[in-house]
């Protein structure tokens, strides 16, 4: 963890009543936003442990599907957050359920496009707003979203890598941290990237059309 | 701009013959890349975020999402509390009826700046609204006082914590007490090393107080606890502006804080295992809520 800033120990700014309920859920939601291609239609919010038992009561609901919507912690259409997924044509639904040994602000969000593309993005809510992003469609990965983060879906092959960090170092993007999963030798894979500045939408652009990349996601829910 | 106890703090004050918030203002601006017009342009966004909510929480009537909690800041606020006048003395009336306020708006999902939790986020704005409105007092005062604050809760969150699941809620309200006496004394014309003499006994005050949500809600008790989180605050800055000081000093007092937490069973921190939410009312609550499981 990096040195806390004053606005970490005063802060964050957020809609009540729960850091931990209502800011961190709605970060979530809006990695799940960002995880979507195109228009957004229905969300299944899967909800685990202390989540499922207590989400009505710590407005958790009206928060992860305010973050669905792309707003942050601190935005006052949180509150009207239903009805404003309905005039948007989203559907929303609440499943408690049990996701097994994980964190006990977990939530798992199955989104689909209007394409009938789904992703699937679970995430915990460890305290103080501060979330951790555990899986995505399946793959067990991890990221914080403290920095800006891109998450780069390729093909486990040679040399894929080293094109997407040379694009970056050509537009002198600094890479902080870097790790790489995948499900299996030669199948799909992800590049988590975590950078101090902002990742451009031309950097993005270019990754995207490197030979073996599949896509770029830019998740930026902290500035 | 390195610290990491609270007598580091007071070195690195006495030696830039710096208050605690200005070497706070330097800290961020090293650390962010930001200019200090920029972080203390940051810091008013989430004072008139505190005083906005302050002024819902004693007019606007207001009930919480579960239901549970509501009205009682501006029943205190609009009410004279006997024949013969406030108890307290209307100004600690005030500081009271704004904390309380702070958490009513925080508990129906209004906007609130975690201080330094959203449990614990009425205790400073109600402490340096009120004194602002007693005194007259600038904004850049008030502003200045929360970077005060924040060097304390910096300091508990390094050496200790500020989580309720972690620490209890002496963690919490006691911290933000600990932060809001520290900001007060620095106001006043305190020393830093005289600000940490009051967080000290703002958070001795407090030791071993226990997190016990009804419900698991962020409501009651924390809100009226939020309530006598102000006067721990006050009392603490007084004693301290009138010349008495802590025998124990602030780093071990934050030591002890956090021993005392980490011993606490997990079921008195923040779970609603225990406590009164473990009581026949507070479960019947539950049930009331959530329904039975």
């Amino acid at each position: 963890m990096s040195e806390l800033s004053v606005f970490d120990v005063l802060g964050p700014k957020m809609i009540g009543p729960s850091s931990s309920h209502t800011a961190g859920a709605c970060r979530i939601g809006k990695v799940a936003n960002k995880m979507t291609k195109g228009k957004i239609v229905s969300a299944k919010f899967f909800l685990h442990g202390s989540f499922s038992k207590t989400y009505r009561g710590h407005g958790t609901d009206r928060a992860l599907v305010g973050g669905l919507l792309g707003f942050d912690p601190d935005d006052q259409r949180i509150v009207y957050s239903f009805d404003l997924a309905r005039e948007q044509g989203v559907s929303y639904e609440f499943i408690e359920t049990d996701l097994g040994d994980v964190h006990t602000n977990s939530v798992m969000i199955r989104v689909e496009n209007h394409k009938g593309e789904s992703v699937y993005v679970t995430g915990a809510s460890i305290g103080g707003g501060n979330v951790v992003i555990t899986e995505i469609n399946g793959l067990k990965i991890r990221f914080t979203g403290e920095y800006f983060t891109l998450v780069v879906p390729h093909f486990d092959r040679p040399g894929i890598i080293a094109k997407v960090t040379a694009r970056l170092a050509s537009n002198t993007v600094n890479i902080a941290f870097m790790r790489v999963y995948r499900h299996e030798k030669g199948q799909e894979a992800f590049m988590i990237i975590e950078s101090d500045e902002i990742i451009d939408q031309d950097s993005i652009d270019e990754i995207k059309w490197i030979d073996g990349v599949t896509d770029a996601y830019s998740i930026n829910i902290r500035h | 701009m390195k610290f990491n106890t609270g007598k580091e703090l007071i070195k690195l004050c006495n030696d830039l013959e710096h208050s605690i918030y200005e070497v706070m203002i330097l800290r961020e601006c090293e650390l962010s890349g930001k200019s200090k017009h920029e972080i203390i342009n940051e810091m008013h966004s989430s004072y008139d975020i505190m005083k906005q909510a302050v002024k819902s929480g004693v007019t606007k009537d207001i009930i919480s999402i579960s239901g549970l909690t509501g009205g009682d800041a501006k029943k205190i606020f609009e009410n004279s509390a006997s024949i013969h006048g406030p108890v307290c003395g209307a100004f600690m009336k005030k500081a009271m009826a704004y904390s309380m306020g702070v958490l009513e708006v925080n508990a129906s999902m209004g906007k609130i700046v975690a201080a330094p939790t959203a449990g614990s986020s009425g205790i400073i704005p109600g402490a340096f609204i009120a004194l602002q409105e007693e005194y007259n007092l600038h904004d850049e005062k008030l502003i200045k006082a929360l970077f005060t604050a924040s060097g304390v809760g910096l300091l508990i969150s390094k050496n200790a914590t500020v989580a309720g699941a972690e620490g209890g809620c002496q963690a919490e309200t006691g911290s933000a007490a600990a932060m809001a006496a520290a900001g007060i004394v620095e106001l006043m014309g305190g020393s830093p090393e005289e600000a940490l003499h009051a967080a000290a006994i703002a958070l001795k005050n407090i030791l071993g107080l226990v997190c016990d949500p009804i419900a698991g809600l962020v409501e009651s008790p924390c809100e009226k606890r939020n309530g006598l989180g102000v006067s721990n605050a006050l009392i603490s800055a007084e004693m301290v502006l009138c010349g008495v000081t802590s025998i124990i000093p602030f780093d071990e007092v934050v030591e002890a804080m956090y021993k005392v937490g980490r011993s606490l069973p997990f079921e008195l921190k923040e779970t609603a295992l225990g406590g009164l939410a473990a009581t026949p009312t507070g479960k019947n609550i539950k049930i009331q809520i959530f329904g039975d499981e």
